[in-house]
């Protein structure tokens, strides 16, 4: 008995183990590569040139351009999912009957399950047809079909995080506003919303994660051409997409061009870093404003 | 002389889906004056008390049979507005349940939400109800901190001051003093008494000798049906029916 215990117990230390140490040797090959690139590339210029062409004969180093690609497309992704994850959230909440909510969220999450290349698809092959029927001037990749899609995607995130988060909000909140002669709508958006506001703003952070973490979608449909601007209609390349170009691509092992890849992604990785820091600092601060 | 009655049930029956929670119940209460429900758990006075500003209406499968008379008027009738009743029937709750804001915007809620933004009338409204429920010494030099630092009997009387801003005519309620220490439930008491004054109250209490401190008339619920209504002091010295006589002497419940 004992010594099954013991077993037991060393397995489930080995497979939190396991989980650790691959985080941190990812964080190792990240670093150790990021360090061979910038003892090469100075910081500076990483953070300052205004052009990305490390795989071109005249090379800049300057991540700026995929950083605007991917803060653009994740801006349009926000703004698609927040509105409508919310109000679907509020939705759920103050107006639906208790058993339609309970055959609506499951299926809303299979959102989530549709692999993220079929979205791109979706985004290239639909969206942006659709897109370039009324903007004429729209290109054929670009930031803006990519956004939209990647939204969609992220709606159950929030709609369900949200969702979560209202519900927490104690029965008796919601008495006091209706108890006051509140409308729905005034109970919703004067008193749930804003007594939920830290777990919504953490949906919100772990959605933006997300999207900055995205690959497939902006692969596919935006393009791949490191461009610094804010321009939605046009082609540009996220930090993602330009790892995936170069690790497809013939990038002989150990070159300069190859390190580029881990200084991009040791970029991404302290974006979703302090992202993912940030939901559970205000997660834990605000958690527990009431008893 | 007898003043007229206020809030009125007439043949009331009360239903949680097949559960049959209140059973033809006939009562009249008078305006400006304190009506008591007492009984064991369970028989039915919270939802009794919840019927008159329909605050059950929330709750899947409930329904009502018979009526519901404020000043008269039916207040289940289709044509009318749920948030209207709810401004001239206020609500004070078991548990202290002030909004996460400021002591300022819980009190000026009631305003806000009817669209009322003029400084001068949120802030002489937000006085005069802080006033009545007691709380303006305690809290007039820190009405921009947020409620939930009050303790709890202060958060009561902040909801009290909260409901009486929308100036109903009705202050329905609901256990009031039940989750506060002895001190603060006292003031709770001393407000309601002032309270008589102006609004007409009705009180859900477990406890007898609040009942008996604050009422005016006392009614006892026993297993959804209204056993006896009488005025509180005919009540407690000479009760008709001996469940209630069991009841307050503490035989049972």
């Amino acid at each position: 008995m004992r010594v099954q215990e013991k077993i037991i117990e060393s397995l489930l230390w080995l497979s939190a183990a396991i989980t650790i140490l691959i985080t941190i040797s990812i964080v190792w090959v990240l670093l150790s590569e990021s360090v061979l690139f910038f003892s090469e590339v100075s910081l500076v210029r990483f953070l300052t040139e205004k052009e990305w062409t490390p795989l071109f004969a005249d090379k800049k180093f300057g991540i700026l351009p995929l950083v605007a690609g991917t803060f653009l497309t994740t801006v349009i992704a926000i703004a698609v999912a927040l509105p409508i994850g919310l109000t679907i959230a509020i939705y759920l909440n103050e107006y639906a009957h208790a058993r339609f909510k309970t055959y609506i969220k499951p299926l809303l999450e299979v959102l989530a399950t549709i692999p993220t290349v079929v979205y791109g698809f979706f985004a290239l092959t639909v969206v942006t047809p659709f897109l370039q029927s009324f903007i004429p001037g729209l290109a054929g990749f670009n930031a803006l079909s990519a956004g939209i899609v990647m939204g969609i995607m992220i709606i159950p995130m929030i709609s369900s995080l949200s969702e979560d988060a209202i519900s927490a909000v104690p029965r008796s909140l919601r008495e006091a506003a209706y108890g006051m002669g509140s409308t729905r709508l005034q109970t919703a958006f004067g008193v749930m919303v804003p007594a939920a506001s830290s777990g919504i703003l953490v949906s919100v952070i772990l959605a933006i994660s997300r999207a900055v973490g995205e690959t497939m979608i902006v692969a596919i449909a935006a393009g791949q051409q490191p461009r610094l601007t804010l321009n939605p209609f046009v082609p540009i390349e996220t930090i993602t997409t330009y790892i995936v170009q170069v690790s497809l691509g013939d990038v002989p092992h150990g070159s300069l061009e190859y390190r580029t890849i881990f200084a991009a992604g040791m970029t991404l990785f302290v974006f979703t870093f302090i992202l993912n820091n940030l939901s559970f600092w205000i997660k834990k601060k605000y958690q527990e404003k009431y008893d | 002389m007898k003043k007229p009655s206020k809030l009125e049930a007439i043949n009331l029956d009360a239903y949680y889906g097949d559960f049959h929670a209140l059973k033809s119940i006939n009562v009249a209460m008078e305006e400006k004056a304190v009506t008591a429900f007492i009984g064991p758990s369970g028989c039915g006075k919270s939802t009794f008390l919840r019927t008159f500003n329909r605050m059950n209406d929330y709750i899947d499968g409930f329904r009502i049979d018979g009526q519901i008379l404020l000043d008269g008027r039916d207040i289940y009738a289709n044509d009318v507005q749920v948030d209207e009743l709810r401004k001239e029937v206020g609500m004070v709750f078991q548990k202290p349940n002030p909004f996460p804001k400021s002591i300022f915007e819980n009190v000026v809620y009631g305003l806000r939400i009817q669209g009322i933004k003029d400084k001068k009338i949120l802030q002489e409204t937000c006085e005069k109800s802080l006033r009545q429920a007691a709380i303006w010494d305690e809290v007039k030099d820190k009405l921009d901190k947020s409620a939930l630092a009050l303790s709890g009997g202060q958060q009561q009387r902040l909801c009290i001051a909260r409901a009486l801003a929308i100036q109903p005519s009705v202050i329905l309620m609901d256990e009031p003093a039940s989750a506060l220490d002895p001190i603060s439930s006292a003031k709770i008491e001393e407000l309601i008494y002032e309270l008589k004054k102006d609004y007409t109250i009705v009180i859900v209490t477990h406890n007898m000798q609040q009942a008996g401190r604050v009422s005016d008339y006392t009614a006892f619920f026993y297993m959804g049906e209204l056993v006896e209504y009488a005025k509180t002091k005919t009540m407690f010295t000479s009760p008709h029916d001996t469940r209630t006589q069991n009841y307050i002497t503490g035989r049972f419940g």
